[in-house]
């Protein structure tokens, strides 16, 4: 499905993302994981074709991504940065109608609006539907761009730290969703995070980076560990099951 | 109430004004005399080649200038731009002084030609800077932008000054409708039909206002679409400025305006936007004639004070804490 | 100790240097203005010259100083006065006085009083408007900035409004003093408007310690007894006055204090104002006076000055924004 050999950005002499390949072909979620500067949101926005790859490739259903047409790879991959536009005056219905341009090229069909709906009830957007955007709560914003993400329809999602700028409550709200995507859709679902506690509960796969390379990749039981954590993030750790939930703790 | 009453109101409105122009001058042209049939020749050809074309150029400018205001606010993904305050309009202004400076005998035409070559180039110029700004601040666009249109203007005052244009010059940089004949604007029209090119493309303008990294996961050819939209702003900044001259801050203030009530969905707004910015300019217009009758002031000293106010206000309404 | 001392001799000899250079270089190009291509014929060219060239200092050293103290005022380098339309508002006012007091007023009295009463009309408004806009603090500083502009935008456009409104012949009396160049500045004015940059300059020296105090944020400057807000309008009504001398003198130049204060801070390096307005007043004349020189006998341009300087002004304004954002 996702595919990246020897994936390379380079800014001026260094490497921010070096060589890194990879294959997603599983439904599930799978975290990308690193301190800040590994080049974990680099490398989403390669594959997603955000940023231009300076060497190596990147396939989405075996169509290269610097190659293909942006709108047919935009009905495969549907990709969020941290980072909306600042002309946001649209209705929250507006903004998730957009998420079918890939389909109908802007004429939606009586298809597209139930597309549309359906996503606004798997987010809970129903009330709001009518509001526009810059009236909505940062975690509101946030769920919306999401529901116009999977009105896109595409079997495989990039998130690049969905949690930005939530608190606690919204955080566990957006994870909570990002998991019922995958299990109950089907959805192969990339998520850039800061926080190992979250990719440790949610996420089928970890991926963890470190100056530009995957140091580990593996099932998530696997990658959260007291040496792997030490290992990447260059800090002692207690790694305890806590009610079933692998926890991460930091030694004083 | 709905959209479609707002429209038909707004058209009622513009109809209202429409015929207040007609008859509202120096020259003698009474309602009157229409309506009792005494019409003589001299009256009509008042009608016909002043009064009648300087009303369509006067809604021909407003609706395209406005619509223009709306784009450059969509490519830029900032409220406070547009085509005269971030160096469009100076340019097609330069390219003007430029092209009567080396073949002072062209067509109008060709001349607005020339003034779009440079408008697109003075935009590119501004979109490649705010690309470039570290800090992406809202505010800190428009500031660049008007610091921009300052250097492209002074650049034209200068070469003006040396070939003895600035009066020239004076003329593209002020709005004024009182030289309009017929035969003397048509121009505008070209403006009028790129900016109805952005109603069939508002879908992707709208996209295009989202950011990049928003459209090109949508599959929107990002790079296509500003292009198109650079090319529609400068064209409709040069063929205003080769006709009638500048007119500030309709294309700030009737978006900014359209947008607080109806959102930023393009397809929606472009329509009411192209009304306002007619009934906006068509007014200054009339007021311009009524104020010190039989004088004129000109169009753009009038938009010049209502505008400003206006965009303070728009400024001061607007909270801070949004980006 | 004895260390010390040293590094602190060395550190004033390290900003005296450029500043001493600067004078040199500044005395040089009044020098040239004067004499170049004057082939002995000294009492004609001095008594045209000699005022020209006053004028100029005066204007530079207004608008460098002006420039400098806005800046510490609001707490960046970007906003200057006549960035936030200072020199418009006092166009505006000139307007009006022609506006409302008509010919009578601007014909008869002589250009004395009237610039007088103009003079105090702008430090009120400009107190006013200013006072608000900057005691806020400058929480967010783009909005301020913006909003100075687009007032300055408003000012000239009702100013253009205004003068289409008066008649003519009054129009024209206006035109004359608004367009005035250094090729006309009346000499009695120019005393006037040395008698008042003089006083200004004398109290601004006397606050000097206070500016450089106020130079490291409004929070600290309080918490070491310095009292921001009566600082500040005591420093905008001397700034008023500034500006309406150089406005009168010579009209609007936008960007030319923004250019002049950055290469003073560039140049000097320094937080100390005293070292900053010496600088950028001297950088001032070079540019006002070199640059008239340059274009008047070297390229025969004769009044383009003012051109020249907003395009360089600009560009060195955009160069701010782009490499360091608004700090």
């Amino acid at each position: 499905m996702i595919e990246a050999s020897a994936l390379t950005k380079l800014y001026g002499d260094s490497r921010v993302v070096d060589r890194v390949s990879l294959t997603l072909d599983q439904p599930g979620v799978t975290a990308i994981i690193g301190p800040n500067g590994a080049g974990k949101s680099t490398l989403l926005s390669m594959i997603a074709r955000l940023l231009p790859i300076d060497k190596g490739r990147a396939f989405i259903d075996g169509l290269d991504v610097t190659r293909t047409k942006g709108s047919e790879l935009a009905r495969r991959i549907a990709v969020l940065k941290q980072e909306n536009g600042l002309l946001a005056r649209l209705t929250v219905r507006d903004l998730i109608g957009f998420g079918r341009f890939p389909h109908s090229r802007g004429r939606l069909t009586a298809a597209d609006r139930a597309k549309v709906d359906e996503a606004i009830s798997f987010l809970d957007l129903t009330p709001l539907s009518d509001r526009f955007l810059d009236e909505l709560s940062g975690g509101q914003r946030q769920r919306a761009f999401v529901a116009m993400v999977l009105a896109q329809d595409t079997p495989a999602i990039l998130l690049d730290e969905p949690l930005n700028n939530l608190d606690i409550r919204h955080a566990v709200a957006m994870m909570r969703l990002v998991r019922k995507a995958a299990d109950d859709l089907g959805k192969i679902i990339v998520v850039v995070l800061h926080d190992i506690n979250f990719a440790s509960c949610y996420a089928d796969r970890i991926i963890a980076m470190q100056e530009g390379r995957i140091v580990v990749d593996g099932p998530a039981a696997a990658v959260v560990t007291e040496e792997t954590v030490e290992a990447v993030f260059g800090l002692p750790v207690m790694v305890r099951e806590i009610e079933g939930q692998r926890t991460c703790l930091f030694r004083r | 109430m709905s959209d479609r009453h707002i429209l038909s109101l707004g058209c009622l409105g513009l109809v209202l004004l429409f015929v207040a122009s007609l008859f509202i001058g120096a020259g003698d042209l009474s309602f009157r005399t229409i309506a009792n049939g005494e019409m003589d020749g001299e009256a009509l050809r008042l009608l016909l080649v002043s009064r009648l074309p300087r009303t369509v150029a006067a809604m021909l400018a407003g609706a395209s200038l406005a619509v223009a205001g709306l784009l450059m606010q969509m490519l830029s993904s900032n409220r406070f731009v547009e085509p005269s305050t971030i160096g469009t309009t100076e340019a097609a202004g330069l390219g003007m002084v430029v092209v009567t400076l080396l073949a002072p005998g062209a067509l109008i035409f060709v001349k607005a030609l020339v003034a779009a070559g440079f408008a697109i180039a003075g935009t590119a110029v501004f979109l490649i800077l705010i690309r470039r700004l570290r800090l992406k601040s809202g505010l800190l666009v428009p500031l660049v932008g008007l610091v921009l249109a300052g250097i492209i203007q002074a650049a034209a005052h200068f070469v003006a000054y040396r070939a003895d244009l600035l009066q020239s010059l004076g003329a593209w940089s002020s709005g004024d409708f009182s030289m309009v004949l017929q035969g003397r604007y048509e121009l505008l029209w070209i403006g009028a039909m790129l900016g109805s090119v952005a109603l069939i493309a508002a879908d992707r303008f709208t996209l295009a206002g989202l950011g990049r990294d928003v459209s090109v996961n949508l599959g929107l050819a990002y790079e296509r679409v500003v292009a198109l939209g650079l090319v529609i702003v400068s064209a409709i900044a040069a063929v205003t400025v080769a006709t009638i001259g500048s007119i500030p801050f309709v294309g700030l203030v009737v978006p900014n305006l359209v947008t607080m009530t109806m959102g930023d969905n393009g397809r929606r707004i472009v329509p009411f936007v192209a009304l306002w910015g007619a009934i906006l300019v068509l007014g200054c217009d009339v007021l311009g004639r009524l104020l010190r009758y039989p004088y004129e002031i000109p169009v753009s000293v009038i938009m010049g004070v209502a505008g400003s106010a206006l965009f303070l206000m728009l400024l001061a309404r607007r909270r801070t804490a949004h980006g | 100790m004895a260390d010390v001392a040293a590094s602190q001799r060395r550190g004033e000899l390290g900003t005296a240097r450029p500043l001493i250079l600067l004078a040199l270089l500044a005395l040089s190009c009044c020098a040239i203005f004067l004499t170049i291509g004057a082939q002995g014929n000294w009492s004609f060219v001095l008594p045209i010259r000699a005022p020209k060239l006053v004028a100029m200092i005066l204007v530079g050293h207004a608008i460098a100083f002006s420039t400098v103290v806005f800046q510490t005022l609001s707490g960046n380098r970007i906003l200057t006065p006549s960035i936030m339309g200072v020199d418009a508002l006092y166009g505006l006012i000139q307007t009006l006085t022609v506006f409302f007091a008509g010919m009578l007023f601007a014909a008869n009295s002589n250009s004395m009083t009237l610039f007088l009463v103009q003079t105090m009309a702008m430090i009120g408004f400009a107190l006013a408007l200013y006072g608000t806009l900057l005691g806020r603090g400058a929480r967010d500083l783009y909005k301020l900035l913006l909003i100075g502009v687009i007032v300055g935008v408003l000012f000239r456009s009702l100013s253009g409004f205004l003068q289409r409104l008066i008649d003519p012949n009054a129009f024209v009396v206006l035109q004359d003093r608004l367009y005035a160049s250094f090729n006309t500045v009346e000499t009695e004015l120019l005393t006037v408007a040395a008698i008042l940059i003089g006083l200004v300059t004398l109290a601004f020296w006397r606050l000097l310690p206070q500016l450089d105090v106020l130079a490291l944020g409004r929070d600290t400057a309080t918490s070491l007894g310095v009292d921001p807000v009566a600082l500040m309008r005591l420093s905008l009504g001397l700034i008023a006055v500034l500006v309406s001398v150089s406005t009168a003198l010579v009209g609007p130049v936008t960007f030319f204090g923004l250019l002049v204060a950055s290469l003073a801070v560039s140049l000097v390096g320094s937080r100390r104002h005293a070292e900053t307005l010496l600088a950028a007043s001297l950088i001032a004349v070079i540019c006002l006076v070199g640059g008239q020189t340059l274009l008047e006998r070297l390229l025969h341009f004769d009044t383009a000055l003012g051109i020249v300087i907003e395009f360089v002004g600009g560009l060195v304004f955009l160069a701010i924004v782009l490499k360091r954002g608004i700090r």
